[in-house]
């Protein structure tokens, strides 16, 4: 995909289940405030983690968003995130249940992981001494399809309609693919986002990798992307999910827009090393995404950045973004809030660039203070300033060097769809 | 354990664990066609039985089972054996 076709895809709803807020107006006000949503989980420590530092959804009732025990059986903690956010979004979007039993109406989400129901299932085989205690609703939880396959067959959904897994990138690329295939004329409209389990199932091999921040006395304060004093990140999770459609589509049916995904980037590492980013690679991904949206670095009012709170993956970034930006474009990490959502980091975080826009603010990198030395001196918004912002980058990379940049522009009157300049 | 006690634990079974509503708990109702239940609710349902009962409930046993009357009897009559 190097160049825009003209078939602009339009962000028409969205739906976001997080730990700053279950609806977009919560989530809003809590990027605007700078409200931080980790937690201390006793019950960590007293499983044997390193940390027990998490983002934590509080008041989340799957069966307020028409979950019924029938499709409990079947779906984990990231498929029920994800029904709760896409069933959002298509409100949202205006949609109702029949706009979906089309074959040309797909789903993509991005999703890597359902450890609990796995282990449960372990459980009951060891502790009863045969498989069919397990029951018949656990293999649509324990796989990472749980996702798509659960919603898909929920919603009537019949065109595309798979789970992309990419570690943290698997959201950023859910959407970029989704994006292509609507350009590709291939799908008119495609629910695409991410899902992360929040469980300490599915958390316990990433805690042992030592990667937690260890600053559990001040939970609020322990993810700080970029700052000098970070010392791991915080995970976290929900379920983000955003209608996307052909912009012929959205405008036909006098859809409200809030923006339009004019850009998707992607790159590899390829350095042989599975959990190391390479700066160079980072800065392939947002050119390519630059240079797929037609725009140069300058066009750019804001980037939301992937950083998480690693002394490595944030300085990588900084050297990424600098080369690619310079040092005036803003740059935040809302994961100084919610923590690191994982494989719905590269949905949320699209969203949470979408709800910025959309109340003319750019939010602060809550609990940064000072720039770690050895990062490049790139512009890091402390707190939340007023400001318009007409386009944005939002970048996530994975382990393995998986790496995805997507560009939005909230022009809504035309989208800037051209040559790239200056890359 | 009464047969009054076993029937009620299916209808707990059945309106707590598969949502069917207490008016259509009757011996003639077809598992499928007036309650609903489909392959995989059947798996589970035979789970939920055998854990709420103490016994074992073989395939082709639960092959015979059409209704929910079918059920009352096959674990009353288990229950007493």
């Amino acid at each position: 995909m190097s160049r825009n076709d003209g078939r602009a895809v339009a962000v028409t709803g969205l739906g976001i289940i997080s730990s700053i807020g279950l609806t977009a107006d919560e989530v809003t006000q809590a990027l605007y405030e700078g409200r931080s949503g980790v937690v201390l989980d006793p019950q960590r420590a007293e499983a044997g983690f390193r940390s027990g530092l998490t983002g934590r959804i509080n008041g989340f009732d799957p069966r307020t968003y028409g979950c019924s025990a029938k499709m409990l059986r079947t779906m984990c903690e990231p498929a029920q995130y994800a029904w709760a956010a896409a069933t959002t979004a298509v409100s949202d979007a205006g949609l109702a249940g029949a706009d979906l039993q089309s074959d040309r109406v797909g789903i993509i989400f991005g999703n890597d992981s359902a450890v609990k129901p796995a282990v449960e299932a372990v459980d009951v085989l060891r502790s009863e001494g045969e498989t069919h205690f397990i029951g018949a609703g656990n293999i649509f939880r324990v796989m990472n399809s749980t996702v798509s396959m659960n919603l898909a067959s929920a919603l009537g959904i019949r065109g595309a309609s798979w789970t992309l897994s990419a570690a943290c990138a698997s959201g950023a690329h859910a959407l970029g693919q989704a994006v292509m295939l609507i350009r590709a004329g291939l799908q008119d409209m495609v629910l695409a986002g991410g899902a992360q389990e929040t469980d300490w199932h599915g958390m316990m091999s990433f805690d042992a990798l030592g990667a937690f921040s260890q600053r559990t006395s001040e939970p609020e304060e322990a993810s700080r992307p970029f700052d000098a004093d970070r010392d791991g990140l915080v995970p976290s999770g929900g379920g983000a999910c955003l209608v996307l459609e052909s912009a012929e589509r959205a405008r036909a049916r006098g859809a409200r827009i809030y923006g339009f995904i004019t850009g998707y980037g992607f790159s590899t590492d390829g350095s042989g090393h599975l959990s190391r980013p390479e700066s160079s690679a980072a800065a392939r991904s947002m050119k390519m995404a630059l240079g797929d949206a037609g725009i140069g670095p300058s066009q750019v009012d804001y980037v939301n950045a992937h950083a998480a709170s690693t002394p490595l993956g944030d300085r990588a970034e900084a050297e990424a973004v600098f080369e690619v930006f310079g040092s005036d474009v803003p740059v935040s990490s809302t994961k100084s809030m919610t923590g690191h959502e994982c494989w719905m980091a590269g949905a949320s975080e699209v969203i949470y660039a979408i709800l910025m826009a959309r109340r003319d603010f750019i939010a602060g990198n809550i609990n940064f203070s000072r720039l770690d030395a050895d990062c490049p001196r790139i512009n890091v918004i402390k707190r939340t300033v007023d400001r318009t912002v007409r386009r944005a980058v939002s970048n996530s990379f994975g382990f393995g060097g998986t790496n995805a940049t997507i560009v939005l522009d909230f022009d809504c009157g035309q989208p800037q769809l051209g040559v790239a300049k200056g890359l | 354990m009464t047969r009054a006690e076993i029937l009620a634990g299916i209808d707990q079974i059945m309106t707590e664990g598969f949502e069917v509503e207490p008016a259509l708990l009757k011996g003639e109702a077809r598992l499928i066609d007036d309650l609903g239940l489909d392959s995989l609710d059947g798996v589970d349902l035979v789970v939920a039985l055998e854990k709420k009962f103490g016994c074992r409930i073989e395939e082709a046993d639960v092959r015979k089972m059409h209704t929910l009357g079918d059920i009352y009897e096959y674990c009353s009559g288990l229950v007493e054996k």
